[in-house]
């Protein structure tokens, strides 16, 4: 089956569109693309209008199709867009079968002329035009890493031509890129003025698809999920990072370190006061967060659903023997390897309950690279107060794409909370230190640390159960108690864990989404509206859940719990922890590894919802 | 259930140079079978403690899972333990000591827990010259789960029931040697005179200090035609070299023959004066070292002492460059760069 005899056989009028569309590159992974697309991406966000750019990359070094999707959108929606893109840059000749057949009727293929088309590739809705990029590049630079490299850029010129991007703003761009490299700046820029002088002197530019200047970006930033734990976990006060290698989580790690290695180099010493240990797998990563958290350090790990499923012993093991611990979980496809390089947020389930026994987790879920970083910093906080390990969880999505955030902010009167830690004097005032007595009443008690007083406060952490003064016992009683109390601990989480964030009020159809989904879901809730459809939305921050989330669900009639796995993993803890009528709530699920789109969101409810009038009126 | 040596609390009593007597340095009572080889290496790491003056609550003890995991509990009672998950204590000490390298390390770990489901975090913790004692307390078989034989088990060792072991041992000293560990010494919990010296260098030592103490299970695996039996142990042990520790400060006043003895001295300023068994053993020298197991393992014998030291050998912080201020004592304003930096963090990302 071709394109030309599958797809829309008769004319369609150009698409027309400023600030509103969908760009899409299809590149050769490994061939230096990234960072031209990031500077084309770049200078739309210069350029005051909301640009929201993902990598769809597979699990492969070098050679396999890659892409790179960039929704422009004035009404400011990040969320991907379904339904094809307007104008695809087809750089991969691999990929161009499919790549044509994603263009949305009436829109744009830039392709490489330097050889001709293949006539199966020719859709007539669709607008083809052409550029000679390898002759360009051919003739231009006889070396070839550089032809590489410049081919790129020249791309991004055209485009640039295009759709009238401004090219001040690239050159500033490329100038701040090579501000180390000064010597790079003036051929990139070369290389950029040439494929924008083959654009204009080729088609008529702009084309339809238009980008002009608005000032809606604010004080916005773009940055990644992944950067904003990173970042989260250096203003926390981390000092202990273990971890090991697992795409999409790695530039958590590699980000705390670059910010920590500029950030936490002792003054007088010149030493560090930070580790990052790359350990052997994740069963030993998490380990190390635990030895460092019973010494009294901060510490985390990152790391994906395999991950987390090695680290789960561990896990029980923190959660029974009250050791905080940090962990940020960067989803990706499951089960087993999946989809590494895909999205999806199907650990749910492992997380909240990670490890045997009875368990259960606290968990954080930012949807913002902001949420990103102010959840990471804040887990460290929640974490030493419960004495337990909490997850940051975070996607694919999220993660490794630079998103559009509010700015990071660090209010400097706020002071980390270090939960009930005795010092020295403070056991000298006790009769009889009790590590699991609960003093306070909350539930929570009190820890030492290790070398702390010569006489008093020494106790020995263990997963075996013990009494209220950590010795060793297995009457049934003892035990009891000790659960019952870790379950109180559970019940009160919520008190010290961000509330869920609730949209309009009154209709009788609610929405509850959590983490990358609530980009869809508010997006989806303005096509609703415009369809007549009201509707409210709750998102989830973290479990356990505030006494909001079942009033929520108890306010609307219908209740759908939208979410990014297969099996509606956030509905069975909903059930579960909530004991709601599994009747009352219904799903929206997106699980093929690409980001959910308003478009998913919106079908799935009208379709509920009509089915379901369909039998009422039976 | 076998109880440490009683202690009748005299005014007499010796004390340490903190004033302390033995006592300070004991813990709970043991509820390990009686005979049991690891209730003597806990008593060797008592007194070791307490003849190094070592105060005890700036001591912290790891541990994994099975009866000599459990030990640390009869021991050093003021002390902090972790007794962690199977197989894993060399994670927990990693972050343990690197979030606070100030306190002395003491590691208890089984043959089960080290050369089969901990093998590899063993590995790795030996590769990082973590400061730390590690101790094996090695009885060939997994006492807690009743008498399995573990991956120490010598090929062709009996087990209870009279089975042969077919597999090829693993002997954590060859493996500790060959991936570069900075102090490798074996011993045997009935040898209180070799192992508690030992124990002192080897807390003294600065980087990872492994001891395989040989530790009959009386219960599971101390019959005839065990390897790792009591009786066994004793008639093939040999002695490698025997060695006096010196503290800072303290003359070394041992004499022994020239040629037959050298002098090492550890970081803190405390040396050992080693009297040598094998005259051609150079435990400075790894390849020396290598033999000298091989050729013990030849002739069929337990070769215990100090095997193989480097002092020169940085540790774990070191290596990592880490403050000399513990990372557990910073505080908010040393650990935040506060929002005018993150201001200029977001900058960069505009
Ligand atoms: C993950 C896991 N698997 C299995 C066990 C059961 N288990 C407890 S102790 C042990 C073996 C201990 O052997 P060793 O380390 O040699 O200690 P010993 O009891 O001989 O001193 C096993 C298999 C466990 N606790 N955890
Ligand atoms: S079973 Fe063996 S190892 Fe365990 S306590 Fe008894 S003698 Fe010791
Ligand atoms: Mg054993």
């Amino acid at each position: 089956m071709t394109p030309s005899t599958s797809q829309a056989k008769k004319k369609v009028a150009p698409i027309v569109a400023v600030n509103d569309f969908v760009v899409k590159f299809a590149n050769v992974n490994g061939s230096g693309s990234a960072s031209a697309n990031a500077l084309f991406a770049k200078s739309i966000f210069r350029m005051g209008v909301p640009t929201t750019p993902r990598n769809i990359f597979p699990s492969n070094i070098q050679g396999l199709p890659t892409w790179y999707e960039v929704r422009i959108s004035e009404q400011g929606y990040t969320a991907r867009r379904a339904g094809g893109v307007d104008i695809m840059v087809s750089v991969n000749p691999q990929s161009m079968a499919d790549d044509v057949r994603e263009v949305r009727p009436g829109g744009y293929f830039v392709y490489d002329n330097t050889r001709p088309l293949d006539i199966r590739l020719l859709r007539r809705d669709v607008n083809y035009l052409a550029i000679p990029l390898t002759e360009i590049t051919n003739n231009n630079y006889s070396d070839a890493r550089l032809r590489q490299l410049f081919k790129n850029v020249i791309y991004v010129g055209a485009m640039a031509a295009m759709l009238d991007i401004d090219m001040d703003i690239l050159e500033q761009l490329i100038a701040e890129q090579f501000a180390g490299k000064k010597k790079l700046i003036e051929p990139n820029c070369n290389a950029l003025r040439l494929g924008y002088d083959a654009a204009k002197n080729l088609h008529s530019c702009p084309i339809g698809l238009k980008v002009e200047k608005r000032d809606l970006i604010g004080n916005r930033i773009l940055m990644s999920g992944n950067t904003a734990c990173g970042l989260g976990a250096v203003y926390a006060g981390a000092t202990v990072a273990a971890w090991y290698p697992i795409t999409p989580s790695t530039s958590v790690a590699e980000a705390y370190e670059k910010y920590a290695s500029s950030l936490r180099i002792d003054a007088d010493t010149g030493r560090k006061n930070y580790v990052v240990i790359q350990a052997e797998d994740e069963l030993a990563a998490m380990g190390m967060v635990i030895g460092a958290s019973w010494n009294g350090a901060r510490a985390f790990t990152a790391t994906s659903g395999p991950g987390v499923s090695l680290m789960t012993e561990f896990l029980g093991l923190a959660y029974f023997a009250e050791v905080p611990a940090v962990l940020v979980n960067v989803q990706r496809a499951g089960p087993s390897t999946g989809m590494p390089t895909r999205t999806q947020q199907s650990d749910i389930l492992s997380t909240v309950y990670a490890s045997h026994g009875d368990t259960r987790h606290v968990v954080l879920i930012p949807s913002t690279p902001k949420e990103c970083f102010d959840l990471t910093a804040s887990a460290f906080d929640i974490a030493e107060r419960l004495q337990t390990p909490v997850i940051v969880l975070t996607d694919l999505d999220i993660g490794m794409n630079d998103g559009l955030s509010e700015p990071l902010e660090w209010d400097d009167d706020r002071v980390y909370d270090r939960g009930k830690v005795l010092a020295a004097d403070e056991l000298d005032a006790l009769d009889k230190f009790g590590r699991y007595l609960d003093v306070d009443g909350d539930a929570i008690t009190a820890r030492t640390l290790p070398g702390t007083h010569p006489e008093k406060g020494a106790f020995f952490t263990r997963g075996t159960s013990r009494d209220e003064y950590a010795t060793y016992t297995e009457k049934g009683d003892a035990y009891e108690r000790n659960m019952q109390r870790l379950l109180r601990k559970w019940h009160g989480a919520s008190a010290y864990l961000p509330e869920p964030v609730v949209k309009g009020s009154g209709s009788a159809i609610g929405l509850i989404h959590f983490g990358t989904s609530a980009a869809a879901v508010y997006e989806a809730m303005d096509t609703l509206t415009e369809n007549g459809m009201q509707t409210d939305s709750l998102q989830l921050l973290s479990v356990p859940f505030h006494d909001e989330v079942a009033e929520f669900i108890k306010q609307h009639e219908t209740v759908f719990v939208v979410e990014q796995n297969r099996d509606a993993q956030m509905r069975t803890v909903l059930v579960n922890e909530l004991e709601i009528d599994p009747a009352k709530l219904q799903s929206v699920l997106n699980y093929d590894g690409s980001p959910l789109a308003a478009d998913t969101v919106c079908s799935q409810v009208q379709q509920a919802l009509g089915n379901r009038q369909m039998v009422a009126g039976d | 259930m076998s109880y440490l040596k009683p202690n009748f609390r005299h005014p007499q009593l010796p004390k340490n140079g903190l004033d302390l007597t033995r006592s300070s340095y004991e813990g709970l009572i043991s509820t390990l079978c009686a005979g049991c080889g690891h209730d003597s290496i806990s008593a060797a790491v008592i007194q070791a403690c307490w003849e190094l003056d070592l105060e005890p609550h700036r001591i912290a003890k790891v541990s994994g899972i099975g009866c000599s995991s459990k030990s640390p509990t009869y021991f050093l009672n003021k002390s902090h333990g972790f007794n962690s998950v199977h197989g894993r204590m060399p994670s927990v000490a990693t972050g343990a000591n690197v979030a606070n390298h100030e306190l002395t390390y003491i590691g208890v770990s089984g043959d089960g827990d080290s050369a089969s489901i901990g093998m590899g975090q063993f590995a790795h913790v030996v590769r990082r010259n973590l400061n730390m004692l590690y101790l094996v307390e090695n009885n060939g078989c997994y006492g807690l789960t009743k008498g399995q034989d573990s991956a120490t088990a010598d090929e062709g060792s009996k087990s209870r029931t009279g089975n042969e072991n077919p597999f090829e041992n693993i002997d954590l000293v060859g493996v500790a040697l060959e991936i570069g560990a900075t102090f490798v010494a074996r011993s045997f919990s009935g040898d209180k005179e070799q192992l508690v010296p030992l124990m002192k260098a080897a807390i003294s030592h600065r980087g990872f200090a492994l001891i395989d103490v040989i530790s009959p299970c009386v219960t599971f695996n101390n019959h005839h035609g065990s390897t790792k039996s009591y009786d066994y142990t004793r008639e093939h042990v040999q002695t490698g070299s025997i060695i006096d520790f010196v503290p800072p400060r303290e003359e070394i006043t041992a004499q022994y023959d020239a040629g037959e003895s050298m002098q090492l001295d550890l970081h803190d300023g405390s040396s050992l004066s080693l009297q040598k068994a094998q005259p051609n053993h150079d435990p400075t020298s790894r390849r020396s070292a290598t033999e000298a197991l091989l050729d013990s393992r030849e002739n069929n014998q337990i070769l215990t002492g100090l095997i193989y030291i480097d002092a020169q050998e940085p540790d774990f912080h070191e290596v990592m460059q880490l403050n000399d201020a513990p990372l557990n004592s910073l505080q908010q304003d040393q650990l935040c760069p506060g929002n005018e930096k993150l201001r200029s963090i977001n900058n960069v990302f505009r």
